[in-house]
């Protein structure tokens, strides 16, 4: 039985004893000299992994009496949340090493949040649930910080610990209600232990829950945190927040609705309806006035997990699917454009400043293509990748007799479609002024051009994600 | 050829993706290459488009040429035209080459130009060839994309400001489509086009927040797909993005966004708004007349009070397009009949007066009228060419504009007797500001110093007006080439369209 058990996390527990051997390897040997080989060999772990639960076959079990699932939705979650990590690992490194930032517990701290992230998006049980997410943050306050002798990036930190905890004690709360009324931790466990009605109490868990995930998911009322995180984070972490953090957060708000709260949609469903118009609006108004990049990627994503959102909304399986499929695009656009920012530089010290693209590109015709694409996709236009995640939302929610949301979401895209253009607008038609350094990493270089071609070919299958997305969602929504 | 559709519509971006990797330097060279890669690409895809024309079966009022394969997201690569879409294809392939040739005096950056030409291109046929909602949706959208980049990167002055507003004003308008195709798809259950049009969306009175919705879903969708060609064509008043973005862009983009993106609107009016919703185009359609004659009086004063050659012939361009609109949904033969053949005649008028105003810009840099006068005297060809277009832009039988004017207007007068009269006199008015302009440009003494050295066409120039000439005269002299193939396919929408509507209605229109 528990060897079984044991199985079934065996790839979280690789991770874990990685993540201290690391630490030992690093303490008793070249200390900060070891990091970039560590974020080489985590980065290379990440992607054998990703490969090994991609190929792992399909079927669901659960181990430690349903404390943990291992299904198509989690492995597709995970694969996510190990690709974009594996990249985000190693167009960072070359940035972290310029700046001196490259501590050895950068890598180790990585590997401890994915294994977090890796349990919240398999988690089957409200503990499981917080143990992952727990481990997620705490190891996200710390690398936001990283960057010691910064004002900013301390500040960031400090930010994202005072009010990660307090969404983390809303959570807590919520599921101390729920299993004050259900009796139970266990997600199957929680709707089927009442009878046809649903305490008051529970929803109140419902909704305590539903707040501290939107805090993690950045959704709006939630989201103050994350433009001050983006910008002052060093850019390589705040390429990391954008991307598998996200992935997992929106999976576990999947599995909370869909599987502990999946037969009563219609009590959580316009609750994250609200939350997606409201993110969906306030992300794009908001970014238009940014000058910094990372504050408006903060808002830019922002917007995105309102669509996201959106899709789970419609409380389908369909819904899912798009979600999912959403996520996936996201990610792949996030790690592309964060592989160009972490390339923007002037005389060797970094810039964020939008301003600096002016022309950017008469000098590099080729990057500037590349973002352009990025951005049209961001923005949903198409035939870039970016467009069909929206589609597949949007399609959802009608589907799902929500045509108001739906409504709501494209007049949402034609205003975030501004900023975006704005950026292109700078590259292309901007001012002939200062240069941005013609410097960038192969791997920065690999990733953007990656991300721009895929967008662009995606257009012919989407690499066959949306299959993929169906089967997951399917095991999720019963 | 089962293929031919999708081989018409992909060799610019095969062209487009192989100047762009194998096109290295910005040496002249390079440039000649581009510009030459260019031409032959689009003159290549007109050639083979040909093929269209002699394949077409004009009796057969379905869709010709088909292809589908399976996509992403279970929808469909579907491909095919009917009467009402192959002339359009035609349109653009031959206008492409012209195109490219008014472009050979560009000096910035030729590849990228030459390239997104290209790219509009595949996304101008794919929009006419689409036979599946997405897929249209997709390439109607993505022509944003290479035609906000022409504007904003080879513009005039206020060239961003004029391209932020194009790609909101026409953004916004499409995401609404968007929404409308997301609906019928889920009340149809396929985005396949043939299928939709047989399908019958609901028109009975709904309410929606306490309103009662005559027509039901037909208005909705109708209204979200009014929305988005509304403002493509565009009518009167969401036209103001038009005359900005026309003054702008250059002379090929120009000729490119008159020409042939603005047939899109109108197009998608006959594609979708007129068969698929039937009640709701029936019902709406005095709304469609009144907007139509408003902008055919409106935008003709306007046009008659501009200073800038460019702006007065895109509000003619708004005004023409009125026409359109208003022969569209007068639903009878005459009336799309005419509104087809408007739009393909101002597509050679209207390309080949913006290419006139090309033609002394690239000469003098200004599009005032007040800084020309007397071209005659050094110029005797150039306005020959542009008498002659100036002609066919009021309409003068024996051109073109002539033929599409008259039908559209005996198509309206049997439906509607006032709106008729109305848009009668923008007759006159167009003559007013055309001839006016051909008087202050081009007659009088030539007195400006700097008009004393001016050029007349080169050979290179008089070969592009040469074949726009040609298609005017041909098609004002022997119309019937255009409305024998599109006959049938109109006979056949206007048919159903009656049929579907209900009986008093059509009674109704029987009796007049």
């Amino acid at each position: 039985m528990f060897a079984t058990d044991f199985q079934i996390v065996l790839p979280e527990v690789i991770l874990a004893v990685y993540a201290m051997l690391a630490l030992l390897f690093a303490v008793y040997t070249g200390k900060d000299a070891v990091a970039g080989l560590l974020t080489w060999v985590t980065a290379g772990l990440f992607v054998l992994l990703a490969l090994w639960i991609g190929g792992a076959g399909d079927g669901a079990r659960t181990a430690f009496g349903g404390m943990v699932n291992d299904d198509p939705f989690s492995r597709y979650a995970k694969v996510t949340i190990l690709l974009s990590g594996a990249a985000v690992l190693a167009m960072g490194k070359d940035y972290m090493e310029r700046r001196d930032l490259l501590r050895f517990e950068y890598p180790v701290l990585v590997t401890l949040a994915t294994i977090g992230m890796m349990i919240m998006v398999s988690a089957g049980d409200l503990m499981a649930l917080y143990m992952g997410l727990e481990l997620q943050s705490l190891s996200l306050y710390v690398i936001a910080a990283i960057r010691r002798d910064s004002v900013k990036s301390t500040e960031a930190g400090l930010k994202y610990f005072v009010l990660g905890a307090l969404s983390s004690g809303l959570l807590l709360y919520g599921a101390s209600l729920t299993y004050g009324f259900a009796g139970t931790t266990l997600f199957s466990g929680i709707l089927s232990t009442l009878g046809g009605e649903v305490p008051v109490g529970l929803l109140f868990g419902l909704v305590f829950i539903l707040t501290g995930l939107a805090f993690k998911v950045s959704a709006v009322p939630f989201h103050m945190w994350t433009p001050d995180v983006y910008e002052g984070s060093p850019t390589p972490v705040t390429a990391f927040f954008a991307a598998a953090p996200k992935v997992a957060a929106m999976g576990l708000l999947a599995r909370v609705t869909q599987d502990a709260f999946g037969k009563i949609p219609g009590d959580w469903g316009q609750v994250l309806a609200l939350l997606a118009v409201l993110s969906m609006f306030v992300g794009s108004i908001a970014a238009i006035g940014q000058r910094d990049i990372k504050r408006l990627m903060a808002y830019s994503s922002i917007t995105h997990m309102g669509f996201a959102l959106m899709g789970l909304a419609s409380g389908t399986a369909e819904g899912v699917q798009a979600m999912l499929v959403y996520m996936a695009i996201y990610v792949t656009m996030s790690v592309g454009a964060f592989a160009f920012i972490l390339s923007m530089s002037k005389d060797g010290v970094p810039v964020t400043d939008i301003e600096s693209l002016n022309m950017y590109s008469k000098k590099e015709p080729l990057r500037a293509l590349a973002l352009l694409v990025l951005m049209f996709s961001l923005a949903g236009v198409p035939p870039m990748v970016g467009f069909f995640g929206k589609f597949y939302v949007l399609k959802a929610a009608v589907d799902a007799g929500m045509v108001w949301l739906a409504v709501l979401g494209v007049i949402a895209s034609v205003i975030g479609a501004f900023y975006y253009l704005r950026i292109v607008f700078y590259m292309y038609f901007g001012k002939e002024g200062d240069r941005l350094d013609g410097s960038i990493s192969p791997v920065q270089w690999v990733m953007l051009m990656g991300s721009a071609a895929v967008m662009v070919l995606g257009v012919v299958n989407l690499f066959g994600i949306d299959s993929l997305a169906a089967v997951a969602a399917e095991t999720l929504v019963r | 050829m089962e293929n031919l559709l999708s081989i018409i519509t992909f060799i610019p971006l095969v062209a487009a993706v192989i100047m762009a990797l194998f096109l290295r330097g910005n040496d002249p060279a390079a440039q000649r290459n581009a510009r030459w890669l260019a031409l032959l690409a689009t003159t290549a895809t007109f050639l083979i488009s040909l093929f269209l024309l002699t394949g077409f079966d004009p009796q057969n009022t379905g869709f010709q040429f088909v292809e589908e394969r399976p996509w992403i997201l279970g929808l469909t690569y579907k491909m095919g035209v009917d009467g009402i879409s192959v002339l359009f294809v035609l349109l653009t392939t031959f206008l492409m080459p012209l195109t490219i040739g008014a472009c050979w005096s560009v000096e910035t950056r030729v590849k990228e130009y030459m390239i997104a030409f290209l790219l509009l291109e595949t996304l101008m046929l794919g929009v006419f060839c689409a036979l599946d909602l997405v897929l249209f949706y997709l390439f109607f959208e993505a022509g944003l994309i290479p035609m906000f980049l022409i504007i904003g990167i080879w513009g005039g002055k206020d060239r961003i400001y004029a391209s932020f507003k194009f790609f909101l004003y026409t953004f916004l308008g499409s995401v609404l489509m968007l929404v409308a195709m997301i609906a019928m798809y889920y009340d149809a259950g396929t985005t396949d086009i043939p299928t939709l049009l047989n399908h019958n969306f609901g028109s009975d009175t709904i309410s929606v927040l306490g309103f009662q919705i005559v027509g039901g879903m037909q208005t909705l969708l109708w209204l979200a797909f009014f929305a988005s060609f509304a403002v493509k064509m565009p009518m009167w008043p969401v036209h103001t993005w038009l005359p900005d973005a026309h003054v702008q862009a250059p002379t090929a983009g120009s000729v490119v966004l008159a020409a042939i993106l603005l047939k899109m609107g109108g197009y998608g009016f006959l594609r979708f708004s007129l068969p698929m919703f039937p009640v709701a185009s029936d019902l709406l359609a005095p709304l469609v007349f009144w907007m139509s004659a408003i902008a055919i009086v409106y935008t003709s004063l306007v046009a008659l009070a501009q200073q800038d050659m460019k702006k007065l012939i895109a509000y003619s361009s708004v005004a023409h397009m009125g026409y359109v609109t208003m022969g569209i949904f007068a639903a009878n033969q005459q009336g799309i009949d005419g509104a087809i053949f408007q739009m393909l005649s101002h597509g050679f008028v209207s390309g080949a007066l913006f290419l006139c105003v090309g033609v002394i810009y690239d000469r003098m840099h200004t599009r005032e009228i007040d800084a020309y006068g007397g071209l005659v005297n050094r110029m005797p060809a150039y306005a020959l060419v542009f008498m002659f277009f100036t002609m066919a832009n009021v309409g003068l039988p024996g051109t073109s504009g002539f033929i599409g004017e008259f039908l559209t207007l005996a198509g309206i007068f049997q439906v509607n007797t006032w709106v008729a009269a109305v848009a009668a006199t923008g007759v006159i008015l167009s003559a007013a500001y055309a001839l006016w302009l051909y008087r202050r440009v081009v007659f009088g003494d030539l007195i400006k110093e700097s008009l004393k050295s001016i050029t007349d066409m080169s050979a290179r120039e008089k070969a592009i007006f040469a074949p726009l000439v040609a298609m005017t005269l041909f098609l004002g002299i022997y119309p019937s080439f255009v409305t024998d193939r599109i006959g049938p396919s109109v006979h056949a929408l206007v048919t159903e369209y009656h049929a579907s509507l209900p009986v008093d209605t059509a009674t109704r229109l029987a009796l007049q």
